[in-house]
């Protein structure tokens, strides 16, 4: 028989790989794409003199309801499986984080099902983001004693 | 030395098969041979859960009628399904009453069920039925072992796709003229698939269908050709080529005669199926939709049935243990004219 | 010009978590944390507000700007306090009130579409004939 080594390379060598190129064309025009039409639509923000908090804010919460929405339709996924991380890294894929385990447990009910895995896939991001935010915080906190400024 | 292959005190004979699909695999190869086809997955059922259990009895419901036998006539029941506990199958089942084992073997469910139900029928008075039930469910699948539905995610082009579909076997050591039979069975080892990727199940379950592809030959002392069909459970194409590439280094060429029902499920050259089909209810309604049809009819005379399992759970994948391969093995001979 | 910059950053930043899921075995999870932290980063080594005023949601759409949100929530809030303990108080709040707008935006948005809508079975995608 095989030695176990022999067999893990057979293997690499039989796999299909993703094709890579192909991938990579979709991620960069439909990941471009959204940051493009969120740009167009927060430089008219501002143009009509929304305050540039606000603007960018406005632009985030229109992504996450128009991803929301095409998650609930059941389209999301379709594109997702073309454009890949092209829809997976704007915060169109953060939404989509939140609201399928949300759709897929209400089986199970409102409060045990639903609400008790909404942060099952998006739970790690809001973790780590607080973790490094707090990191840094107490990194300013220190320099902020010691009397010096960043 | 240990000898594997036992040969059945009386031959099994199937009494009747049926087969129910969802919607992908009314579009695949066999889509016109399946008894039942629902195009929504979901059985009339709230729930892709209780669809799984729905597909279990309406395929048990179809070998009943088929083989015309009244379910209290069904001596033992042996089912198995992937979900958590085998939850779809023995609530599915419940209401025909009938004395119930639950196995799991995963993908490899459905040989495993046969080779229980024979073993049960070899031991038991003449005119005794016993029936084999697996199921899977595409959409209950991903939800446990993978992610939730609606989450955008590329599968890689190695991986397969669960079938949502469930195969239901009667069978007696008596009756049942010119049906196909089961002569010889052969339990499968768990061997280390030598890889935690739960994307690549095929690559991972080769070596198992490879061990029981080469121990059976050797120790049977029967040449590939001896059989007109060597048939795999959901290997796909990856596992294919592997498990073909590993037989012939034991020095038998498998290539000509072995067919994988991972790969006949779906038509590829319409579906985006990547490597092909896999669950417990792939193997089972190819082998009640083509392969027990085709035995019954007379162009296939004899077949080597080995169903593929891939041993794990999202647990294990998770801390990084190696996925195991398991394939039990049926030697399954036509009827006699 | 903005949008031309956030068209090919944007998608220069898609692309390359593209080659991440193809080419190694990190999960899209993985790589939302990764480009989250790697957010955070920037923002505290002040790079995060150049590259937003090169290419505005080229770089804050990407999930990279809610780590650059954070940053910069974490050091108003420090840097902006009173007195040392309410910048201490600071450390703790910011990080996901700076978030909290997506956060909550999220969380809102899907419940009411759990709501409305239920989950369908998976297709794969049809192959014309050809």
């Amino acid at each position: 028989m095989f030695s176990k080594e022999k067999y893990k390379k057979l293997v690499t060598e039989t796999a299909e790989k993703s094709p890579l190129f192909r991938d990579c064309f979709f991620a960069f025009t439909v990941g471009g794409g959204i940051c493009a039409a969120g740009e167009g639509f927060r430089l008219w923000l501002l143009s009509v003199g929304t305050e540039e908090k606000s603007a960018g804010f406005c632009v985030t919460l229109s992504l996450i309801l128009l991803s929301a929405l095409l998650t609930g339709i059941g389209v999301y996924d379709r594109i997702a499986k073309v454009a890949g991380a092209g829809t997976l890294v704007p915060v169109t894929g953060f939404a989509n984080a939140v609201v399928p385990p949300a759709l897929d447990t209400k089986s199970e009910g409102l409060l045990v099902g639903t609400e008790t895995k909404i942060f099952s896939v998006c739970g790690p991001v809001i973790l780590y983001s607080t973790l490094a935010g707090g990191l840094y915080g107490l990194i300013l906190f220190a320099v902020k004693m010691l009397g010096g400024t960043l | 030395m240990r000898k594997r292959i036992r040969t059945l005190s009386k031959p099994v004979k199937f009494l009747s098969a049926a087969a129910v699909g969802g919607g992908e695999e009314g579009r695949g190869n066999f889509g016109k041979s399946f008894d039942f086809l629902c195009p929504d997955d979901r059985f009339g059922e709230k729930t892709f859960e209780r669809a799984e259990g729905e597909m279990a009895r309406l395929s048990l419901g179809f070998a009943l009628k088929k083989g015309k036998i009244p379910p209290e006539d069904v001596g033992c029941l042996f089912t198995g399904d992937l979900q958590n506990q085998c939850a779809a199958t023995s609530l599915g089942l419940l209401s025909f009453g009938i004395p119930t084992v639950g196995l799991y073997g995963a993908c490899s469910t459905c040989t495993e069920a046969l080779i229980c139900a024979s073993l049960w029928l070899c031991e038991s008075p003449e005119n005794s039925v016993a029936a084999a039930v697996t199921c899977s469910h595409n959409s209950a699948a991903e939800r446990q072992f993978r992610t939730p539905l609606e989450y955008g995610a590329q599968r890689a082009p190695t991986a397969q796709w669960t079938a949502t579909a469930a195969g239901a076997f009667l069978l007696g050591s008596d009756g049942g003229e010119g049906m196909p039979e089961i002569r010889e069975i052969m339990i499968g080892k768990v061997v280390d698939g030598c890889s935690p990727d739960a994307s690549n199940m095929g690559a991972a379950m080769a070596p198992a269908a490879a061990d029981s592809i080469v121990t059976y030959l050797r120790e049977s002392g029967f040449e590939p050709s001896k059989f007109d069909a060597i048939v795999t459970g959901d290997l796909g194409k990856v596992g294919s080529a592997l498990a073909e590439e590993l037989c012939f280094n034991e020095g038998y060429d498998i290539s000509g005669n072995h067919f994988d029902c991972g790969c006949m499920l779906y038509d590829f050259s319409k579906q985006d199926v990547h490597a092909g089909a896999s669950g417990c209810g792939c193997s089972a309604s190819v082998l009640a939709c083509h392969f027990l049809p085709e035995l019954q009819k007379g162009k296939y005379r004899e077949i080597l049935f080995l169903s593929t399992g891939a041993l794990m759970s999202p647990t294990s994948v998770m801390q990084k243990q190696n996925i195991a391969g398991i394939a039990p093995v049926i030697r399954i001979c036509g009827g006699e004219k | 010009m903005s949008i031309c910059y956030a068209f090919v950053i944007g998608g220069l930043l898609c692309a390359a978590a593209q080659v991440l899921i193809d080419r190694t075995n990190l999960t899209p999870a993985r790589i939302l944390v990764l480009y989250t932290v790697l957010g955070v980063f920037l923002g505290a080594v002040g790079l995060y507000r150049p590259l937003f005023d090169l290419a505005g949601c080229g770089v804050s759409v990407p999930i990279l700007g809610f780590g650059g949100t954070v940053a910069t929530g974490v050091s108003e809030a420090v840097n902006g306090a009173e007195n040392g303990f309410s910048a201490f108080l600071g450390v703790f709040i910011s990080p996901l009130s700076a978030a909290a707008g997506g956060i909550g935006a999220s969380l809102i948005f899907a419940f009411v579409i759990s709501l409305l809508f239920r989950s369908k079975p998976k297709r794969m995608t049809s192959r014309r004939n050809s």
